[in-house]
């Protein structure tokens, strides 16, 4: 049944993102675009584009996105539980043996640890972004006609922006965009 | 610091699920601007928490998977007020995403079609990407300042087995946090000796 499957979906999406926001695009990459198909990747980068937009979670975002696409609003309500269910059972358990043992070193270490490796999927969900992005056919290849230089130049301002201008990132994508409205409106018009 | 039983059981679950409602409906820019919002809702306006065990509360929702602003809600609600807490927190939570993100759904194919909205989307791909690698970098570069070969090791080998080889998210995450369980355990060990 797609409820359950919806819900099961976000419910590893929510248990085991550890590291909150962009810890859990991999993971939502991960269930929705490989594994069900419920979106595909342009989808997703909307998805993360109107995410950063609005107030709220990526995962929730994604969770009530997905479900109402998949399956209306039964369907965003079971993904959204699912996503949420697993925090309210670790973050309860977590305070408890806190209260009891008023020592949190275990997990600490195991989030030390994990940090490193959160910071690899993130850049390869980066990377599965852009590659598209940047090149037609999803691959390296510069041949004609399948790379495209001017997302590598909005990619290359954008990166300034943000790094030596220390620019708000929303004012930065929507930048980017307009940007392309500008010269597809130029092609289109002139 | 004021006892929140002083307030009713009720008067404090609707004040837990109006502030974390309010709160993320409001707060853009993820969960740590939420986190620091409760702090200030919590801490010194209401004083119902004091500031140190604020700090651990951070901790723990830090520590558990999930969004970290729903993580931070839970544990408030848990502390101030138990499951029923836990329940309103996380609704108050939830609330405003899911239905601005419904209704963006609902518009999202008739959005889709738009010239320029189409145009703003394409282009913000780059964009999006750039805050991706961004966030990569700074993270990153705080890992490698550490200069922990262990968790360099890490970085270097999840992204190599998840890029390359396709190693599901699940399993690097779960092998990753059993080698720092291990660790930590050791390394506590270790100070039990010495001391």
């Amino acid at each position: 049944m797609i409820y359950i499957k919806l819900f099961l979906a976000f419910l590893q999406i929510g248990a085991f993102s550890f590291g909150g926001g962009y810890a859990a695009l991999p993971l939502i990459q991960a269930q929705v675009i490989d594994r069900y198909h419920w979106l595909t990747l342009a989808d997703f980068t909307d998805l993360i584009t109107i995410s950063q937009m609005t107030p709220g979670p990526i995962a929730i975002n994604a969770a009530t996105f997905v479900g109402n696409q998949i399956a209306g609003v039964p369907g965003s309500l079971a993904a959204t539980l699912g996503c949420v269910l697993p925090s309210c059972i670790f973050v309860t358990v977590l305070a408890w043996l806190y209260t009891k043992y008023r020592n949190l070193s275990l997990m600490q270490g195991i989030l030390e640890s994990l940090r490193p490796a959160v910071v690899a999927m993130i850049a390869t969900a980066g990377a599965a972004i852009l590659l598209p992005t940047f090149f037609l056919d999803g691959t390296p290849s510069f041949q004609a006609g399948n790379f495209q230089a001017r997302p590598v130049f909005y990619f290359v301002g954008a990166m300034f922006l943000l790094r030596k201008k220390k620019m708000d990132p929303v004012k930065v994508m929507v930048l980017c965009g307009a940007a392309e409205v500008a010269w597809q409106s130029a092609v289109k018009f002139l | 610091m004021d006892d929140p039983l002083k307030e009713t059981k009720k008067g404090v679950l609707k004040k837990l699920f109006f502030s974390t409602l309010y709160l993320s409906a409001f707060t853009f820019g993820g969960g740590y601007v939420i986190v620091t919002l409760l702090k200030n809702k919590f801490v010194d306006e209401l004083h119902w928490i004091d500031e140190d065990e604020m700090l651990d509360l951070v901790a723990i929702a830090q520590s558990s998977p999930g969004a970290i602003a729903v993580n931070g809600a839970i544990v408030v609600g848990y502390k101030l007020a138990g499951l029923p807490g836990i329940l309103f927190a996380s609704l108050g939570a939830v609330l405003p995403p899911l239905v601005i993100l419904t209704l963006v759904s609902y518009f999202y194919a008739a959005f889709r079609s738009n010239f320029i909205i189409q145009g703003m989307l394409s282009g913000m791909r780059a964009g999006v990407g750039a805050v991706i690698i961004s966030v990569v970098y700074d993270m990153g570069s705080s890992v490698a300042k550490s200069k922990d070969a262990l968790l360099l090791a890490i970085m270097a080998v999840s992204f190599a087995a998840n890029y390359f080889f396709n190693v599901s998210v699940v399993y690097i995450v779960l092998l990753v946090a059993a080698i720092g369980a291990v660790r930590t355990i050791v390394r506590e060990r270790r100070k039990d000796k010495t001391t």
